[in-house]
């Protein structure tokens, strides 16, 4: 088996401020990507509501989803992390 | 009257009407989640109940604990505030078999305001002008063009079940209006359960204005003039006042007439507005009904002197109305300033966070609606609203000028907030003279500003 060739390295998708993480887009909707999941950059990976307003929670990088930090719904505050992703060049 | 009320809400207004209250001899039952044990309406109220977590359809919007907080406290009489239950018709309801008081208007007319379409109808018959619209819910988008066709673009698609501005798309052709008309229909799904949508023709540079109405349950309506809302972002309101220096006294009159009519037409009982959009040639037309105090009631209140919420608790204890708008002599002008936990510069984005530094304005002719105070949390759970800064003098100028002075003064540390914003409004020389159509704010915006929020 050949070693991994492609640089990688994990990178960490933080809150940009404190509100409340969705995974999904609705109540009734399937979350936007799950572990394992490979993403694009600009790819929108999660909802943040923060008094009343969404914004939506952008992937900085093209790579692959490591882990979920968050669970839906969870009150997040200010640079918690949120995803961390394998980045892959 | 009454000899306790629960305020079924938070923020200012829940501070607003419990200050009401306290003037009437009411006694205060204030409700909280878990995320607002120490907001000021907790503090100012007489007695206090918590009614869930910190998530509001937990919470503030969740009846059956705001119906328990109201039993277990003897209270007689509910205030909903603006927002939450207000305008749901199913809690007046609820209220009603439980046996207490609502604050408002019926169930019947908070089930006609929401049904905008059928409003209008209704209100058109009683001789009210109402913008051209297709007035029935459009499926299929061949309809949808060929109506628009017939009244001229530029057109809206707006969602029968929306409100607050959420749901509607402007559509200045044909092809745009292909576009945009199966994601209008997806958007008011999501937002409002319901994907009926309808075509409105699009008035173009208008003004905002809206009129005060108050109805006893004898049927009596009168209107307190009107309050110029022009200014807003996306359907926002972010600055109000009253008289507006749109409006000639003929054109007052006409207006006010109409708003009364309106409101006769909907049998409407307690406080409500009458929203019309103004044309440039002194056009006017009824937009819609809102069934509730609203945000921006202070503006009539200063040049009215009449204090809208204990009116509200008035009326609905029974009591008539025995004056009419010429009775009340209104002088002066107010204006208001919504102040928000945003930033101006980032593309509005809320600035959630503890209060370290609180320092408001005051002064002649200066009042401030707010729960906000030093060392106090803003939770991230809420709206933005945080203060309601009103100015009022003699003249619009004159407010102006205290406008200025007060937010000047107003000093609240380290959230983010939108004074800066409005001291730059208030230097504007188009606004200094009332010349402004609801494109204002515009020129005021990063260019940059990224559409839509989800």
């Amino acid at each position: 088996m050949r070693v991994q060739s492609s640089a990688t390295k994990r990178v960490e998708v933080r809150a940009p401020m404190s509100g409340i993480f969705y995974r999904q887009p609705g109540p009734d909707q399937s979350p936007y990507v799950e572990v394992g999941d490979r993403v694009e950059k600009k790819q929108v990976l999660a909802l943040l509501e923060t008094m009343k307003v969404f914004q939506k929670i952008k992937s900085p990088v093209s790579g692959k989803i490591l882990e979920i930090v968050q669970a839906n719904e969870a009150p997040v505050k200010d640079d918690d992390v949120l995803f961390v992703i394998d980045a892959q060049a | 009257m009454f000899s306790k009320m629960l305020i079924a809400n938070r923020g200012e207004i829940a501070v607003r009407v419990i200050r009401a209250c306290k003037d009437l001899g009411i006694n205060t039952v204030a409700v909280y989640s878990e995320a607002d044990q120490n907001s000021l309406h907790v503090r100012l109220a007489d007695e206090r109940r918590c009614i869930g977590p910190a998530i509001s359809s937990k919470s503030y919007l969740n009846v059956r604990s705001i119906l328990d907080a109201a039993k277990a406290s003897k209270a007689e009489a509910i205030h909903p505030g603006y927002g939450y239950l207000a305008e749901n018709g199913e809690f007046a309801r609820a209220c009603a078999r439980e046996g207490f008081v609502f604050i408002g208007p019926t169930p019947e007319n908070l089930a006609l305001a929401g049904d905008k379409i059928n409003a209008k109808n209704i209100v058109e018959n009683a001789g009210v002008p109402v913008i051209p619209s297709s007035r029935v819910g459009i499926v299929k988008l061949e309809e949808a063009i060929r109506f628009s066709e017939e009244i001229g673009y530029p057109v809206m698609i707006k969602a029968s079940g929306g409100g607050g501005g959420r749901g509607i798309r402007i559509c200045a052709s044909e092809e745009i209006l292909r576009g945009e008309f199966s994601v209008a229909k997806m958007e008011a799904r999501a937002a409002f359960g319901n994907d009926e949508v309808y075509i409105e023709k699009c008035i173009t540079e208008p003004r905002h204005v809206e009129f005060q109405v108050l109805a006893d349950r004898r049927g009596k309506v009168i209107h307190l003039g009107e309050r110029e809302c022009t200014i807003q972002r996306r359907y926002q309101k972010l600055i109000e006042e009253s008289p507006s220096s749109r409006l000639t006294p003929p054109l007052r009159q006409t207006m006010g007439e109409m708003a009364i009519a309106a409101a006769r037409a909907v049998r409407y009982f307690n406080a409500g507005t009458v929203e019309f959009l103004v044309d440039p040639h002194d056009r006017f037309y009824f937009m819609e009904m809102n069934a509730r105090i609203q945000v921006e009631h202070p503006v009539t209140e200063l040049v009215t002197g009449v204090d809208l919420i204990k009116e509200q608790i008035r009326l609905s204890s029974g009591e008539s109305l025995g004056y009419c708008y010429e009775d009340l002599k209104p002088r002066g002008w107010a204006l208001e300033c919504r102040i928000n936990a945003e930033d101006p510069d980032k593309n509005f984005l809320p600035s959630p966070g503890i209060i370290k530094e609180y320092q408001p304005p005051g002064g002649f002719g200066v009042r401030v609606d707010t729960h906000l105070y030093q060392g106090y949390e803003l939770p991230m759970y809420y709206d933005s609203l945080i203060c309601k800064l009103i100015s009022y003098d003699l003249t619009r100028e004159g407010a102006i000028k205290i406008m200025k002075r007060a937010l000047a003064e107003f000093t609240i540390k380290p959230i983010k907030t939108t004074i800066p914003l409005y001291l730059k409004i208030m230097d504007d020389p188009f606004f200094k003279q009332g010349i402004f159509s609801t494109h204002f704010i515009e020129k005021f915006l990063p260019e940059d500003e990224e559409e839509g929020e989800g």
